[in-house]
């Protein structure tokens, strides 16, 4: 589904990813983890286009076409989502509004029709009641105003309505209290399946309790230094990432 | 069709339709009391008319065009414009919409102007617009049969004139300010409504309108007096593109309220802005001006500004009369080269008079935005209460937006409240749409709109939805 060969990335004057190489099967959970500053962001906003992250070097394929070709709305209607570690607060743009030009941006360029506004406000409310999440989010200004919690949420209903083929979470269990944490892994293990990827950022064992990956990496300073199994996370957890990168450098 | 069947049609226009019955030539370029004595004379206008229009000549002639600080354009050169020009005879247009500029066909399939509309808009000429011709008269009927007195203003003029005298510069004095006196003096012509007392108007005036009054020419004159107790709604212009030769435009409206009347203007304005670089393009000076004049009266203006290369417009309301309610809610769009300089004045005279002032200005390109508003508050005014909500929002980095309340309170009971912001359309909020699927430029209409929306649940249904189409269509290109 994903495969990133030797990547390499800037932002400003300084190289963040510096030739990362991951290979991502449909079907596959993958935990990306590592310490602060060291690229995890920025190899997710790679991935979906994001503009300040400019490019220098390696290639990335996805489903067979090469990804950094395609503009960020591309990917999106292609099937990436990306949940964001810092949604955007968008004051004045109906919640409902935006995901349902969302949806029905990805249904024209599957060449389907759109869905009428009764079918739309029937499946939200349905993904919403899983969620755990109040109906009258739909009516709010998107992330307007809404807690930290409110807005993971509502990035996992985001991905839960557009069913996408390449997840990725960034970060988004920080800050979550454990009910929330409950509702975001039900979200996620919901989608999961053989068709489909994610890939989840995260500085925490705690959500891997909930959803088992098949695979955990460590990242460091732009570099995908160890991966492993489920265990490697547990390994972090008891010894730190200083450990994994003695043992990098050894 | 038969010929005689297109003849009677033709005919009818001129009966019910909503034209002026002039055919003669325009008139040379420049301004003296013969061209004011001929407009006139070309009207058949009664003597009362063309004495209004030469006093309003020698107050013109004694008064200096403004300057604003924030608007630039080059002099108008008023002795270069023709002040009376004839309408387009229909050998010059086209014969029907295959012969119109495809471009022009394109637009108002992106606003979603009803079809039976385009023709006329497109100036075709009448014979092959026969559809909205009987519609026209539909309307006419229903409104004659309520007592509802719409036509045009010279009509007026002759048919009504004691209405028209008792009111006509009644609540825009002919010196109000230059352009005003010049409009007094060289109108063209306009619309006129009266609804009598107790009277709902059957019918929003907008459609009636709109396909009508294509080429109301550059000194338009509009005078609405809803008598007591009656109520009324009018939509003057059109969001389809409306080019122009003339480049200076300077209407007047007049809206009189009595007791417990209520009036709701809507514009949406949407002359020919110039090119990119600011070449062409109309220059708008307005003066709007409503008076609530009895007790228990409301005037709402309501008003989306895309066009012109310069604005320069304040729908304003007196609030003369015990409890009345004076309301302005203001999308002004500016994007390339464009100036706006818009607000309103609310002037609080009788007690307990309330006003709310609802501003958003977009601003895009190069283009320049500014509010300017005036909040007074007599001192006879007790009790007066005022709202004003004034928002900017900037798309890009080259424009700007300013904002100048002005506020006159000499009364202590007066409470007045005022709160603004400016806003940015960032580019982590185009990136966040775009990440789910929504491309930049839907990204930047979905924001837009949001940002508007308490204006635009303010118009009437129909034209909410081609109000943001319009908005859409200006602010394509403005980013990225
Ligand atoms: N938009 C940006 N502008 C400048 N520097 C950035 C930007 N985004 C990230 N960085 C820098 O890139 C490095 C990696 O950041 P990030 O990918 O966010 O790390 P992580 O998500 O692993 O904590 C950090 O040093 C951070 O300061
Ligand atoms: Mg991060």
């Amino acid at each position: 589904m994903l495969e990133i060969n030797n990547l390499k990335s800037r932002v400003g004057d300084s190289d963040i990813l510096r030739g990362l190489s991951l290979s991502v099967n449909a079907g596959e959970v993958h935990a990306i983890m590592g310490p602060n500053g060291s690229g995890k962001s920025t190899l997710a906003q790679v991935i979906a286009g994001h503009e300040d992250y400019v490019v220098t070097g390696g290639d990335v394929q996805y489903q067979g076409k090469d990804l950094l070709d395609l503009k960020p709305e591309e990917r999106a209607r292609e099937g990436i989502f990306l949940g964001f570690q810092y949604p955007v607060e968008i004051p004045g743009v109906n919640n409902a509004y935006l995901l349902k030009a969302a949806v029905n941006a990805k249904r024209k360029h599957q060449g389907l029709g759109e869905v009428d506004a009764f079918e739309f406000l029937k499946l939200a409310r349905e993904k919403m009641a899983a969620l755990g999440m109040d109906p009258k989010f739909l009516n709010r200004g998107v992330n307007e105003g809404f807690s930290g919690g409110e807005k993971k949420r509502n990035e996992i209903l985001q991905m839960a309505m557009l069913e996408p083929s390449l997840a990725i979470l960034d970060e988004t269990d920080s800050g979550l209290d454990i009910d929330a944490l409950k509702a975001v892994a039900q979200g996620v293990n919901t989608l999961r399946g053989p068709d489909r990827a994610i890939i989840l950022i995260t500085h925490y064992q705690r959500l891997l309790d909930y959803i088992e990956p098949d695979f955990v990496h460590v990242l460091s300073e732009g570099r995908i230094i160890r991966s492993g199994d489920k265990t490697l996370a547990l390994e972090l957890e008891e010894k730190g990432y200083e450990w994994v990168r003695e043992a990098a450098s050894a | 069709m038969t010929s005689e069947n297109i003849e009677s049609i033709v005919n009818r226009r001129y009966e019910h339709g909503f034209v002026t019955d002039i055919e003669t030539e325009s008139l040379p370029p420049g301004l003296d009391e013969g061209v004011v004595r001929a407009i006139s004379a070309r009207k058949n206008e009664p003597e009362f008319m063309l004495e209004w229009r030469l006093q309003a000549y020698r107050q013109w002639l004694e008064m200096a065009e403004p300057e604003w600080a924030h608007l630039h354009y080059p002099p108008v050169k008023f002795n270069e414009i023709s002040y009376y020009a004839a309408p387009k005879s229909d050998a010059d247009r086209p014969k029907s919409l295959d012969e119109v500029d495809p471009k022009l066909l394109e637009t108002y399939d992106k606003l979603g102007i009803p079809l039976h509309e385009r023709a006329r808009l497109a100036g075709v000429a009448v014979d092959a617009v026969f559809d909205s011709v009987s519609v026209a008269t539909t309307f006419k009927d229903k409104l004659s049969e309520a007592g509802v007195i719409f036509c045009s203003f010279s009509e007026a003029v002759r048919e009504h004139p004691e209405l028209v005298k008792k009111y006509l510069g009644s609540v825009v004095p002919r010196r109000d300010n230059f352009y005003a006196a010049l409009n007094s003096a060289v109108f063209s012509d306009g619309s006129f409504v009266y609804i009598p007392k107790g009277v709902r108007c059957p019918m929003e005036l907008s459609t009636y309108f709109r396909i009508n009054a294509a080429n109301t020419g550059q000194f338009e004159r509009t005078l609405i007096i809803a008598d007591e107790g009656s109520h009324v709604s009018y939509l003057e212009g059109c969001t389809a593109p409306m080019r122009d030769e003339n480049q200076l435009h300077a209407a007047v409206v007049e809206l009189v309220a009595l007791e417990g009347a209520e009036i709701k203007y809507s514009t949406v304005q949407n002359w020919y802005p110039g090119d990119e670089n600011g070449v062409g393009g109309i220059y708008n000076f307005v003066t709007k001006r409503g008076d609530c004049r009895g007790a228990n009266s409301k005037i709402s203006w309501t008003q989306v500004e895309t066009g012109s290369a310069i604005t320069w417009k304040y729908p304003s309301c007196l609030l003369r009369g015990e409890n009345s309610v004076g309301e302005f809610y203001s999308v002004a769009v500016a994007n390339n080269m464009q100036q706006a300089d818009t607000g309103t004045k609310m002037i609080h005279i009788g007690a307990n008079t309330s006003s709310t002032i609802v501003s958003k200005g977009i601003s895009a390109g190069k283009a320049q935005n500014a509010y300017r508003g005036l909040v007074k508050v007599m001192p006879q005014a007790h009790g007066a209460r005022n709202h004003t909500q004034c928002d900017s929002l900037l798309i890009g980095k080259e424009c700007g937006a300013h904002t100048f309340p002005y506020m006159e309170i000499k009364n202590p009971s007066a409470r007045i409240e005022h709160e603004a912001t400016t806003s940015k359309i960032s580019a982590d909020q185009l990136f966040y749409c775009r990440q789910r699927g929504i491309s930049e430029e839907d990204a930047v209409n979905m924001i837009v709109n949001g940002f508007c929306k308490e204006v635009f649940k303010e118009l009437p249904m129909e034209f909410a939805v081609e109000a943001q189409a319009l908005l859409n269509v200006s602010l394509e290109g403005a980013v990225g």
